[in-house]
């Protein structure tokens, strides 16, 4: 693995939780990686094979047992402003518009009003949602709400994203159309990102590098270099013809058509 | 639909005016319209009725936000200690199911015919609607709204005032909307108990008296009074929750 400076870092991180029937489950274990600079790094396994677990660590809401998590050569003790995270639900607050949702994290590390709501329609012009600064969540269709979930994220200005399948509740073409804004801004603002997907072309068309986990315990079993150009541009990456041979090592990795016959 | 509601109350009104003459009512069963706006501008004049009416409205403005605050922060203080519910569950469900209104003789007993054990009474029947729903608010918020907010580093306070609190302001204003017309009752069984001021007390001396158009008269400002305070809680939920959708919100 890369030993060049790290955003983010995991070394020998193990996880275990208090499980009433089997006493100790463990969700990670001694799993390394890292993160550089301006990278970003697909997590891909079987479900519950840790890969939230490992997110929840990187963004201080829950200590590993074993091993420590690092961001920017810091160790992370808890919640920080340079790490923020983006889920599959929206979990925009209803009773806000949507520029003062994308102001929620401004607001609690206590930027001033001007400021914040300056950066936040600065934002929401970027995620194309300009028009609808003052209308609340319900009125904005789930792709839309994503986008402004993705402009909130940003808003704190994280050095490093850590994205939990923010898109696997959308359709199809709603998500291509979130993962080429997404693979466009990352590229433009130079975030660090670790991206845990079940889709295996989100995956390829995002990703500088995707890691490979085990069934639980999660352990990292193969890192995949995406050696395709344009990675700024996942739609035109998808097309790429490379695209499909990554996708077969994945399943075989995997085991997806053992599972299925 | 404006004219259809003021042609219905006007049918109404002329209804319960000829109706019960029509059919042999005698007046002290049902006296009609005319008598019981007579007796109101009398009981205006010799029995003090702005006065108890006052009083009455008093005691339920008092007893409804005393009841309503406690009904918050105690809803708020067991929603957020799970440990604390567990403890004290058994005694607020056995609270709960006890009928409030059996407690105004005790206060009665306590505090004397004075304007304490209504507002009491009042308290202990507006308190449950409200803690139960702002309980169930707390419970029912994602905890990965909480989870989002703590990762953006905010504080205990932070995230009970930008996240708890206004979440469980829908629930909180359905609440308020039972317990404004619980908090009449409450005071209105404390004058019934005991006393010789409010409308409650006015009430049983009408009946005393068999002065059923009296009893009307008292009966019908009683539920002014609730229906005013209704129709602030309303007031201020169209403020407050101006955010929901339309479908989402009551029409009354």
């Amino acid at each position: 693995m890369s030993t060049m400076a790290a955003r983010l870092e995991f070394r020998d991180v193990t996880k275990r939780f208090a499980d009433p029937r089997a006493g100790a489950v463990v969700a990670v274990e001694g799993v390394s990686l890292n993160v550089s600079d301006g990278e970003v790094v697909s997590l891909i396994g079987p479900s519950g094979c840790g890969k939230s677990t490992l997110l929840n660590m990187g963004a201080g809401l829950d200590p590993p047992n074993s091993g420590e998590v690092l961001v920017d050569g810091e160790r992370v003790g808890g919640p920080s402003r340079h790490v923020a995270f983006m889920l599959q639900k929206d979990l925009l607050l209803p009773w806000r518009t949507i520029v003062e949702n994308v102001e929620l994290g401004q607001e609690i590390l206590g930027v001033p009003r001007r400021d914040r709501r300056r950066r936040a329609l600065d934002l929401l012009a970027k995620c194309r949602l300009p028009d609808f600064i003052d209308h609340y969540p319900h009125q904005l269709s789930g792709g839309m709400r994503q986008r402004a979930a993705l402009a909130r994220t940003l808003a704190v200005d994280p050095s490093v994203l850590l994205m939990d399948e923010p898109f696997s509740a959308l359709d199809a073409q709603t998500k291509m159309v979130l993962q080429q804004d997404l693979g466009r801004t990352l590229a433009d603002t130079g975030k660090t990102a670790l991206f845990i997907t079940h889709d295996l072309v989100e995956a390829v068309a995002l990703s500088d590098r995707i890691l490979v986990m085990s069934p639980r315990p999660g352990r990292i079993i193969r890192e995949i270099v995406v050696a395709i150009p344009d990675r700024d541009n996942p739609m035109k990456r998808r097309q790429h013809p490379n695209v499909g041979a990554y996708v077969v090592e994945l399943m075989n990795l995997l085991q997806i058509e053992q599972a299925a016959a | 639909m404006i004219l259809a509601s003021a042609l219905l109350f006007v049918g109404f009104l002329a209804a319960w005016q000829w109706m019960p003459a029509l059919f042999g009512i005698p007046a002290f069963i049902i006296p009609s319209v005319g008598t019981v706006w007579d007796e109101f501008l009398r009981m205006l004049g010799h029995d003090r009725l702005v006065f108890h009416t006052a009083i009455t409205a008093m005691q339920v403005g008092i007893g409804f936000i005393l009841g309503v605050l406690l009904g918050i922060v105690c809803g708020f203080a067991l929603g957020l200690s799970p440990s604390a519910e567990f403890v004290l569950s058994p005694y607020i469900l056995a609270l709960q199911i006890a009928p409030k209104v059996a407690f105004a003789p005790l206060f009665i007993i306590w505090f004397g015919y004075t304007v304490y054990p209504k507002i009491l009474v009042c308290i202990l029947i507006v308190f449950f609607p409200i803690m139960i729903n702002v309980l169930g608010a707390v419970r029912a918020l994602d905890p990965d709204i909480v989870r989002l907010a703590r990762a953006f580093t905010a504080s205990r306070v932070q995230v009970f005032w930008k996240i708890e609190l206004p979440a469980a302001m829908p629930p909180l204003f359905a609440g308020l909307r039972i317990a404004a017309t619980l908090a009449v009752i409450g005071v209105l069984v404390g004058e019934l108990v005991g006393g010789n001021i409010g409308l409650g007390y006015l009430l049983a001396f009408g009946e005393g008296a068999g002065n059923t158009a009296m009893v009307f008269v008292t009966i019908i400002l009683l539920t002014l009074i609730g229906i005013v305070l209704y129709g602030l809680v309303v007031l201020v939920e169209g403020r407050v929750l101006h955010y929901l959708p339309a479908r989402a919100r009551l029409a009354t």
